[in-house]
């Protein structure tokens, strides 16, 4: 799962020298500038009206919920926060663009000057925010073919005056790792914060490169190139890993590198040309005249400050420092928000319950669920996985019949104890409980007595049998403890020899 | 009958209607009659919608009848709106093809409160194409005349609007005035019009054309109509951002009706006249009218002081930089795609570059052209940045004055009155110079109202007062006092010269008067 830096020979001989800039999707109920639904994945324009239509005569109102997730955003990331911000047009034509702007902001963002630190192969690495603003997002082309066979455009504007994010980095990334593990992060301070679902292939997180090499130990920056279209974590990685070998060769064999943006064609693993530099555009920014200043009170921050979520680096050395998980368990279940949930809720719903066991259901059983069978996964209930957990820890269930209860909770939603009831799974563990038992096994079966006394490995097959006799529902560290303790307790007892196992 | 009903003023016809002496669908009737019979040489009205008026006037009579409490004084009355005013359902062209066949599926705020208060919407106005003009002779619908003199216009850009109650198609009428769209036509054809305070009225569903600048606000035949006609259409609106949460004064709708007490209203008024507002290309007989205007106001009581607004002559060119610069950002959204007519086969380009080509005329290109031009990179600095500063500093200049207690400046409205058909379309520049009194008061976000002062060769001249901002009721007292002094002029009893004209079939259309100037 981790890579190995430098990911690429290419870095021997070239610094990479990468600004990423990522545009998320805000959670909130209503759009930016209208009420309309936030729920742009439903039947195509069912959540539009004549604002975010851009029909003649409409005027845009803040969402001030959109505000306050960027607010907390820079207060995540350790950004300032002007006093007084602004919008501002950004003009350009394009179909799925209706008012033909968009109210973006350019020279005064919600937060700027913060910064993401994370760990990667080679270590922590933080990375310069320059800035996060809020915008709009525009609608949705699809390009189909009509009845009468012609290529048509169709114009989805559920998703026209989304609220949107833009954060953008300085070029302080120096590998495709440090890329994919900068977009994690982000994702992961954006889930714990709210301020995001931030599923890249849903396209609630858009992530993209500029990237350019220059030869190591020098300080000029080469030609960038921008790198789009990339939808996963993985393909951050490969894209940017790619990019940086494509423009490496181009370097050695003396080629002069173009300014264009590029695509990454996940199929293909490699990148192709969207657009040249010639296409670049005069946005004409302006402020927008129909939207007053914003002023950011500081009571308003502090309140944003008060009511922000733990963020995913504190929650991962507080589960390392008080509960001594491993870094890596730490990581994982911090890393995935449901994850994360499910951890923290069964530790409240059972105060008792053994850390380190529950991070090993989370990270095992559930996350493997969640990946298989995400329907099963969302049964799963912190109340009852944390008295499975309990259960396995006090030994009142074996591991095994452990693995059959999760399954069949996440199968039907039904308890553990309803489960372990029905299917008479609750564990042995007193032993004079497994007394009269083990007298019979032990009675029946002379000859593994004897081969016993005589020091031949013997116990395991008389543990299995007292096993096989309670239909699996004793605890076999038990059994083999009083079985063992019950032989050598004879008058003729042989010496005590080595066990089976 | 129906002549007797259209010459009321509104607050009259409110008397009337109060008293059961009429009834709104009589008044609407009326109005309707006059509007369809003036409109073949007028030109004012782009859609006369007598169904839907006669609806409303119905529902008004019986808000009426059922003695509605706390009625507000339009219940009932007749009013006309410039087509650029949202109405669900209905057309709203803005006076472009480019809107041709768009139907509006909402009310503008304004619409909203119209209908609350009762009034009765008659139809839209003529106007120049987004507001973009001093003369409405840049309509895609053609020009309207003015009923002074059939071979003038009557200003613009809310030229319908201004003639339709100068012609008594109705008493009252909603304009826009960006740079002087209300009080330019009001004065070119010697009525009432007032330009509120930027905020007051809320823009929500009105066409824009710059946003910074833009206000809605009355046209009527006198002060207390205009003034009733605002305190329907004010007061802060959500869904514009730039609305101000200031109360609606209710004075508006309580000026005095006697021309005496108005009168007591100028008593110690502080006036102020700014030297720079009497231009060099000034008529000098519309001049003679203002001082003739500045005088009555001192003989009843004013004082009024010669003061200076030395970024005047910086206005126009500042102007000229906001206002299209806002433009080309406002209209970027008629693209053909969603709404009014496409043309091209092409690509997404093609298609852009046809429907615009087409669909928006001379005048509003130009200034698409001036604001991308202003705003483009290497010139956003020079242009529209310093034209920003600058308007600080006109703002300024008013500021200063109102500081040291002036409670208005009076000032010419228009340098010159109503002119010929074609008279200024050859020279973009000499049309803009028409707006020079007026549009610092939009780059200020101030009140300004034109009353008549009287006539100059036969022609009305406009007397413009300036307020400071939020001051509407004491603009309105003020400008009501001019009224009450005046009064018993000879001027004020006179009718459009050639009102009689316009309802005869025979008389050539605007647009062919026009044509015929041109061939001259």
């Amino acid at each position: 799962m981790v890579s190995s830096a430098p990911s690429s020979p290419a870095l021997e001989r070239y610094e990479a020298v990468i600004g990423i800039e990522v545009h998320c999707q805000l959670k909130t109920a209503s759009k930016m500038f209208c009420g309309c639904s936030n729920g742009y994945a439903d039947a195509p324009n069912t959540h539009v009206c004549p604002v975010c239509l851009g029909l003649p005569g409409t005027l845009p109102v803040i969402n001030r919920k959109a505000v306050e997730l960027v607010l907390a955003t820079g207060v995540a990331i350790n950004a300032e926060t002007p006093p007084a911000t602004r919008w501002d047009r950004k003009n350009y034509f394009y179909p799925d663009l209706p008012k033909g702007y968009q109210i973006s902001q350019y020279d005064l963002p919600l937060a700027s000057n913060g910064r993401l630190t994370f760990e990667t192969s080679g270590g922590e690495v933080t990375i310069r925010i320059t800035r996060a603003h809020l915008e709009e997002d525009t609608a949705k082309l699809i390009h189909a073919t009509d009845a009468a066979g012609r290529r048509v455009s169709l114009v989805d504007f559920n998703r026209s005056g989304a609220p949107l994010m833009e954060i953008v980095t300085e070029p302080d990334v120096r590998s495709a790792e440090q890329a994919r593990r900068y977009a994690e992060e982000l994702q992961a301070l954006l889930r714990a914060i709210g301020a995001s679902d931030a599923d890249m292939e849903r396209g609630q997180m858009r992530v993209e490169a500029n990237v350019s090499l220059r030869p190591r130990g020098t300080e000029a920056f080469g030609t960038r190139v921008e790198v789009k279209n990339m939808n996963s974590f993985r393909s951050v990685e490969r894209a940017i890993a790619f990019e940086i070998d494509r423009q490496a060769d181009a370097l050695d064999g003396g080629e002069e590198l173009s300014q264009d943006t590029r695509g990454w064609n996940e199929d293909r693993g490699s990148t192709y040309v969207m657009r040249s530099k010639e296409d670049s555009h005069d946005y004409r920014y302006f402020p927008e005249p129909d939207l007053p200043p914003l002023r950011v009170d500081r009571d308003w921050l502090a309140a944003i400050r008060g009511q922000l979520a733990e963020l995913p680096a504190d929650r991962r050395a507080r589960y390392q420092r008080d509960l001594g998980l491993s870094a890596y368990d730490a990581a994982v279940i911090v890393g995935e928000p449901a994850a994360a949930s499910l951890f923290e809720e069964a530790r409240s719903a059972s105060t008792d319950v053994d850390a380190k066991a529950l991070a090993n259901w989370v990270t095992g059983a559930y996350l493997g669920l969640l990946k298989t069978d995400p329907d099963a996964a969302s049964r799963v209930r912190p109340g009852e996985l944390a008295d499975l957990v309990r259960r396995v820890t006090a030994g009142e269930l074996s591991g095994t019949n452990a693995k059959e209860v999760f399954a069949a909770h996440a199968g039907d939603g039904s308890s553990v104890a309803s489960i372990v009831d029905a299917r008479g799974l609750r564990q042995i563990s007193d032993a004079s409980a497994l007394g009269a038992v083990i007298d019979e096994v032990i009675a029946a079966n002379p000859k593994a007595v004897a081969d016993h006394r005589a020091g031949k490995p013997a116990l395991g097959f008389l543990v299995g049998q007292v096993m096989k006799a309670t239909r699996g529902q004793a605890n076999a560290a038990v059994v083999q403890e009083a079985v063992r303790t019950r032989l050598d307790a004879a008058p003729d007892a042989a010496p005590d020899g080595d066990t089976a196992t | 009958m129906s002549g007797d009903l259209t010459r009321l003023t509104a607050h009259a016809m409110a008397d009337r209607l109060r008293d059961g002496e009429v009834t709104s669908r009589d008044l609407t009737e009326a109005h309707l009659d006059a509007a369809e019979a003036g409109n073949h040489a007028l030109n004012a009205w782009l859609l006369i919608d007598r169904e839907e008026a006669l609806r409303q006037a119905d529902a008004a009579d019986d808000r009426l009848r059922r003695g509605e409490a706390a009625a507000h004084p339009l219940l009932g009355i007749p009013v006309a709106l410039k087509d650029l005013i949202s109405v669900r359902g209905g057309q709203c062209t803005a006076g472009s093809r480019i809107l041709e066949g768009y139907r509006s599926p909402y009310d503008a705020h304004i619409t909203e409160r119209l209908r609350a208060v009762g009034a009765v919407i008659l139809g839209k106005t003529n106007m120049d194409e987004f507001a973009m003009g001093s003369s409405n002779e840049h309509s895609a619908y053609g020009p309207v005349a003015n009923p002074w003199d059939l071979e003038t216009v009557p200003g613009g850009s809310s030229g319908g609007s201004a003639v339709a109650v100068a012609a008594y198609h109705a008493p009252l009428s909603i304009g826009t005035d960006t740079g002087g769209s209300i009080r330019q036509p009001a004065a070119l054809t010697g009525i009432v019009g007032m330009k509120p305070t930027y905020g007051r009225v809320s823009r929500y569903g009105i066409v824009a054309f710059a946003s910074s600048l833009d206000q809605i606000g009355p046209f009527a035949r006198d002060v207390r109509d205009a003034a009733a006609l605002l305190h329907a259409i004010a007061g802060r609106d959500e869904r514009d951002s730039t609305s101000a949460p200031v109360p609606v004064p209710d004075e508006l709708i309580d000026l005095p009706a006697s021309d005496d007490d108005a009168a007591v209203g100028l008593k110690g008024a502080r006036l102020g006249l700014p030297k720079e507002y009497f231009v060099a290309g000034m008529e000098p007989d519309a001049r003679r009218r203002i001082e003739e205007a500045v005088a009555a106001l001192e003989r009843a009581g004013a004082t009024v002081e010669e003061v200076s607004l030395p970024h005047t002559d910086y206005g126009l060119a500042t102007y000229y930089i906001v206002a299209p610069a806002e433009a080309s950002a406002n209209l970027a959204r008629y693209d053909g795609i969603r709404f009014g007519p496409q043309y091209g086969e092409g690509d997404a380009l093609g298609n852009y570059l046809a429907t615009r080509g087409r669909g928006f005329g001379a005048e509003v290109k130009r200034r698409i052209m001036l604001g991308t031009y202003a705003l483009s990179a290497g010139y956003y600095d020079a242009f529209y940045v310093k034209a920003q500063k600058v308007r600080t500093l006109i703002k300024r200049d008013f500021d200063t004055l109102f500081e040291q207690g002036f409670d208005a400046l009076v000032a010419p409205t228009s340098p010159s009155v109503a002119f010929r058909f074609g008279a200024k379309m050859a020279d973009p520049v000499s049309m803009y110079l028409s707006d020079a009194c007026t549009l610092p008061v939009n780059m200020a976000g101030l009140p300004g109202i034109s009353i008549p002062c009287g006539l100059s060769e036969g022609m009305p001249v406009g007397l413009q007062l300036i307020g400071p901002a939020w001051s509407e009721p004491r603009l309105f007292a003020l400008a009501r006092g001019y009224e009450a002094i005046t009064s018993g002029a000879e001027w004020r009893a006179r009718e459009p010269a050639q009102l009689a004209l316009t309802t005869d079939e025979a008389q050539p259309t605007p647009a062919e008067r026009a044509a015929a100037l041109a061939q001259r």
